[in-house]
């Protein structure tokens, strides 16, 4: 019998034309922020990204904050000129979606876990977080945002079970005031944890990559850079000097592999890729 | 193992295998990343304007299984940030870089190549068949065979290094446009640029998807279509030829040099196999060779029975 060998292209386990979805809920979690349900499912996984598209305005790439399965969810904050309009969307709208895309985290099943979020970071971790408790992990889970009115999910990440919540503000209104980097600091010299994870602002994710290799401690940290297509063809997210795509070769990247790209904490690109530092 | 080498326009490529321009081609560690990991014979930069040009909105490039289609609309920061760029890319001593550059006037190709030139490219390949800048530009040089021609002769009387010219599959005489510009002086051809432009459109929102409407259409399916231009290209000239456009497999880079290709643009190819796919390529045509006891691959160029 004849065999047909041609090996599998990567990209059938995506969408990668944008189809339009319902949005079935809308969440206000603050002034500015808010969360989507979407009628799909794209078997996403926690530190995964999707694109967002709006007909005829523009799309952008936004972290998956839940994929039970059925549907999906993202958390935004309305900050750009997209966001804005994504914002005004409302329950019964369809938007466009494609993906998803990037590496997810990884974690060991039963072992001691730090999640670190700065600001709507909050979202993906908490996805992270609730696959993670299922493979029996014990979660310190670290939220950090300007003041109390900024923080994100506080509900939701309490009612996790073998999950400890630990706040800090800027301001001081909630939790310790300051940096929550500093509050992992503390977890980490207390507590045996096995791997650490981030997601927010990169001179937080800075931070914390230090603080992995101080305590020796292996990290994933979510990075961000300016996108395009999102499966590694444009070259728009590269990094220096290792060349390394955030879609494709991250957008979860592992300490050991952050510890030979010069440009992070120092500088990203914007779209004509000429370099902007933090 | 059979000898993959090949010499295009007196350039030695260790195999024959060049990345396409355009794709992961941003920055000079990007290039020197898919070169090392992907084992490539050479690698082509995006195309380099002189003065800092936005592209166009997102969407810009989608795909499926049977096709890929982009309207990236050549955005580049210009000149001075690609002089950073290549010298990076020079110190690093990686493989033959051909550098692609752009214009919006006669003058500006003139200007751009001698510009280029300072920075000693192995080869500078000329984008005159962009087919998704059209609103802003107007058609593509590469559609006409007096305008290619004179394109060519400005850009070789600015440069010592060969130059390539990048032609469009979109037009009714392939031929006589590659003739022009082999008459004009080129030392080599890029065959060929995208399709169309193509548009591919959402039924929900009844809008086009890509920000640009139209993009080029490249993928699998044009292979066919780029593989007998080719060979009605290399029957009519005497100037290599870098065949490129449905590239995914070895074999098919094989069929692309059988009918007349010296070097194998490879671009899409990464939307289906990402990198690995071009180690897979040179592992395959490697294969090949050896199943059919052929020792050098430049036997192969061009041996299409007809």
């Amino acid at each position: 019998m004849f065999e047909r060998k041609v090996p599998v292209p990567i990209m059938l386990n995506r969408i990668d034309v944008p189809i339009m979805v319902k949005i079935i809920d809308v969440i206000q979690e603050t002034d500015n922020v808010k969360t989507f349900t979407l009628d799909i499912s794209l078997n996403a996984k926690p530190g995964q990204f999707v694109n967002i598209w709006l007909p005829g305005i523009d799309e952008k790439p936004f972290s998956v904050a839940e994929d039970n399965g059925k549907t999906l969810k993202i958390t935004f904050f309305a900050i750009g000129e997209f966001t804005k309009k994504l914002f005004a969307c409302n329950v019964g709208d369809k938007i466009g979606i494609r993906g998803p895309y990037g590496r997810a985290y990884s974690w060991k099943p039963n072992s001691t876990l730090a999640l670190i979020a700065g600001g709507y970071g909050a979202a993906p971790m908490y996805f992270l977080a609730q696959k993670a408790v299922e493979t029996n992990c014990i979660i310190y889970f670290i939220v950090g945002a300007k003041s109390k009115n900024h923080l994100l999910y506080l509900n939701t990440i309490s009612s996790l079970p073998k999950t400890f919540l630990h706040i800090a503000t800027d301001d001081g209104s909630m939790g310790h005031k300051g940096y929550n980097t500093e509050v992992l600091e503390k977890i980490l010299q207390k507590h045996h944890i096995h791997q650490v994870f981030g997601c927010g602002p990169e001179m937080m994710l800075y931070s914390v990559f230090n603080l992995c290799k101080k305590y020796k401690t292996e990290g994933q940290l979510s990075m961000e850079r300016y996108m395009k297509c999102g499966f590694g063809v444009c070259g728009q997210c590269v990094m220096d000097n290792t060349g390394e795509r955030v879609c494709m070769e991250g957008a979860v990247m592992t300490t050991q592999q952050l510890s030979c790209i010069e440009e992070f904490g120092k500088y990203h690109r914007d779209k004509e890729g000429l370099k902007k530092p933090f | 193992m059979a000898d993959l080498s090949v010499t295009f326009a007196g350039v030695h490529f260790t195999n024959p295998i060049v990345l396409a321009s355009g794709i992961m081609g941003i920055t000079a560690n990007s290039l020197i990343h898919v070169a090392h990991k992907g084992k490539l014979g050479g690698v082509t930069t995006k195309s380099i304007w002189l003065t800092p040009h936005q592209g166009h909105k997102n969407p810009v490039m989608l795909g499926t299984e049977h096709y890929f289609i982009n309207a990236v609309g050549v955005p580049d920061a210009g000149i001075e940030k690609a002089k950073e760029e290549l010298r990076i890319y020079k110190e690093n001593k990686s493989v033959p870089l051909i550098a692609n550059v752009i214009a919006s006037s006669e003058t500006d190709y003139g200007m751009i190549t001698e510009a280029i030139t300072e920075l000693e490219p192995d080869l500078i390949e000329v984008n005159i068949s962009c087919p998704n800048i059209e609103d802003e530009f107007g058609k593509p040089l590469a559609c006409s065979r007096v305008k290619a021609a004179e394109v060519t002769k400005i850009c070789k009387s600015k440069t010592h290094i060969p130059v390539v010219i990048k032609m469009s599959p979109n037009v009714e005489n392939p031929v006589e446009i590659a003739q022009a510009c082999e008459d004009a002086g080129a030392d080599g051809l890029c065959c060929f640029n995208t399709f169309g432009p193509g548009m591919l459109i959402d039924l929900e929102s009844r809008m086009p998807i890509l920000a640009n409407k139209v993009g080029g259409v490249s993928g699998p399916g044009i292979k066919p279509l780029v593989l007998k231009m080719v060979n009605d290209i290399y029957k009519a000239v005497k100037i290599p030829i870098i065949g490129t456009g449905g590239v995914l497999t070895g074999k098919d880079a094989l069929e692309m040099m059988m009918c007349g290709a010296t070097l194998v643009g490879v671009g899409t190819m990464i939307y289906y196999y990402d990198i690995q796919g071009f180690v897979d390529m040179a592992i395959e045509m490697n294969d090949w060779l050896d199943e059919h006891n052929i020792k050098n691959i430049t036997e192969i160029i061009g041996a299409l029975n007809r």
